[in-house]
């Protein structure tokens, strides 16, 4: 076993403890910390396999932008309205048959597919690659995505603005 | 780093009997050490410089008692070893937690937030050979990584269980979210002219002399990002004028109110060495990095790699005393000038940079 794998079980092994403890946590605010440690280690598995500038972005939007948000959320309702926010457990039976349906579905297509395994080798520069197929193949997706979210935008000024009377 | 570890390998027979990849991740573990101990360090000597120049600001002297007694040092004087006592009081010092906090959370939030700062020390260019690892993306590569201090930071506040931190800690989550923007827009500046995020590649473009730094390039548009960078950085490490989360006047401490001992050494820490690593990245993106201001002058005696790390260094120090020299002139804002300074002052004028840079590359 040489260190690429070392890291890689480091990471894997972190990325499901703490979707465990994501999933399995009453306390909603270690539900976040535990989804927060999902995905920075899924960012480093991103890494190994070359995709250097997906794992930046990946830190970028989800842990500085959502998690951070995530967290924003639940400080802001538990502390100061005093609502204790803990999940529960609800219609266990049919949560089991849906979770072991996705499961078997998952095993399936991981045994059904014909992965590609690279050698992991040298890291080469993504962005440069990323940005022109962004700017030629994959430009109409690109403008759509820009103007949803430009619509959002909007929408959140529309509705954090100051109501005038 | 493979480079080295492949010098290393091929001079001494000592290196050659391992793998390189177990060089490797000693190589990197051992770095990783040398950084905490670099922040160690520079906090150390910050904290003197700040309690000093604040003090000559405002016309007193500062520690001068504390000098050791060992003979020669005890010459130096203007109380050297001020911020050494503190260092060990701080280590002496019982570490409390409060009753009703969340004990795991406040035990990882200090270092979550200390993590963050050292993981983005990995790529700052000390010099050409001299970086941990000189990766492709590696402005983006610290926007990013610097983005968990925001959870340190909202963790610390929230796991005290008290008015004061929760208070701290969402003003400091309001603020570095907001001021992440104009950054990484101006950021987006120096990217667009030197077409690379690679540090290296930006202060290879700057080589040459003062007038060859992105400063003075396309003036006075870059003049406005570096100003907007600095701002956005200082808000971001939430110094004064920008220290709200922290106002001792109102909130006590902020997030770090119920942190003693050695955790509240760690917060201390990781501010003054975000502080440096402010300063290597603004030099790095906007003064030239290690490249000396001189160019060819003197013969390119002062271009020599050794002179490398000595500029850069000196380039973030002067930051740093510029962070202070603010914070010992302005009063702190108010959270609602704040939030206007970021979204409708910085952020336009980033964009008006941005703007501005590409009309000139294109025309």
């Amino acid at each position: 076993m040489n260190y690429f794998d070392l890291t890689f079980y480091v990471f894997a092994i972190g990325a499901v403890v703490s979707a465990g403890m994501m999933v399995f946590s009453r306390n909603l605010i270690y539900c976040a910390v535990g989804l927060l440690f999902a995905l920075a280690s899924v960012a480093g598995i991103y890494v190994l396999l070359g995709a250097d500038f997906l794992a930046a972005t990946q830190l970028m939007v989800y842990v500085g932008g959502i998690v951070a948000l995530l967290l924003f959320g639940i400080m802001l309702s538990v502390k100061f309205t005093g609502v204790e926010l803990r999940t529960g457990t609800l219609q266990m039976l049919p949560g089991l048959m849906i979770a072991a349906g996705l499961f078997l579905l998952l095993v399936r297509m991981v045994f059904r597919t014909e992965w590609a395994v690279n050698q992991p080798g040298e890291m080469l520069p993504t962005t440069s690659t990323i940005g022109k197929r962004i700017m030629t193949d994959l430009l109409i997706p690109f403008e759509i995505a820009s103007i949803l979210l430009l619509v959002a935008l909007i929408g959140a000024a529309y509705m954090a603005r100051r109501e005038r009377t | 780093m493979e480079a080295l570890i492949q010098a290393l390998q091929s001079q001494s027979a000592f290196f050659s009997q391992f793998s390189e990849s177990l060089l490797a991740l000693i190589f990197f573990v051992l770095f990783g050490l040398l950084f905490a101990t670099v922040a160690a360090v520079c906090a150390l000597v910050f904290v003197y410089l700040e309690r000093k120049v604040s003090a000559h600001m405002q016309d007193r002297l500062g520690p001068m008692e504390v000098n050791t007694e060992i003979p020669v040092l005890k010459k130096i004087g203007h109380g050297w070893a001020q911020t050494l006592a503190d260092a060990f009081k701080l280590l002496l010092k019982e570490d409390i937690i409060p009753d009703a906090a969340d004990r795991r959370l406040h035990l990882i939030a200090p270092f979550i937030l200390f993590a963050a700062v050292i993981a983005a020390f990995a790529v700052m260019p000390f010099g050409e050979k001299l970086v941990v690892s000189d990766m492709n993306i590696g402005v983006f590569f610290v926007l990013a990584i610097t983005s968990f201090s925001v959870i340190g930071v909202i963790l610390a506040g929230w796991a005290s269980n008290n008015k004061w931190s929760l208070l701290g800690g969402m003003r400091s989550a309001a603020q570095i979210v907001s001021y992440e923007i104009p950054n990484g827009l101006v950021v987006l500046v120096i990217v667009m002219q030197v077409g690379s995020m690679r540090f290296n590649d930006i202060v290879i473009a700057q080589s040459g002399g003062i007038l060859n730094w992105h400063v003075f390039q396309f003036f006075p548009l870059n003049l406005i990002a570096f100003i907007i960078a600095f701002l956005a950085t200082l808000a971001e490490a939430n110094r004064a004028p920008f220290d709200l989360p922290e106002a001792e006047s109102e909130l006590t401490a902020g997030f770090a109110t119920e942190y003693s001992g050695f955790k509240w050494a760690i917060f201390y820490l990781s501010e003054y060495a975000n502080m440096f690593l402010i300063g290597i990245f603004l030099s790095a993106l906007f003064l030239g990095g290690w490249t000396s201001p001189f160019g060819s002058l003197f013969g390119g005696f002062f271009d020599q790699p050794g002179w490398q790390p000595i500029w850069i260094i000196l380039k973030a120090v002067a930051i740093v005393f510029l962070q202070m020299w603010l914070r010992w002139t302005l009063p702190r804002l108010r959270v609602d000038q704040l939030m206007y300074t970021s979204w409708k002052v910085l952020t336009p004028f980033a964009f008006v940079a941005i703007f501005g840079v590409g009309l000139w590359m294109l025309l």
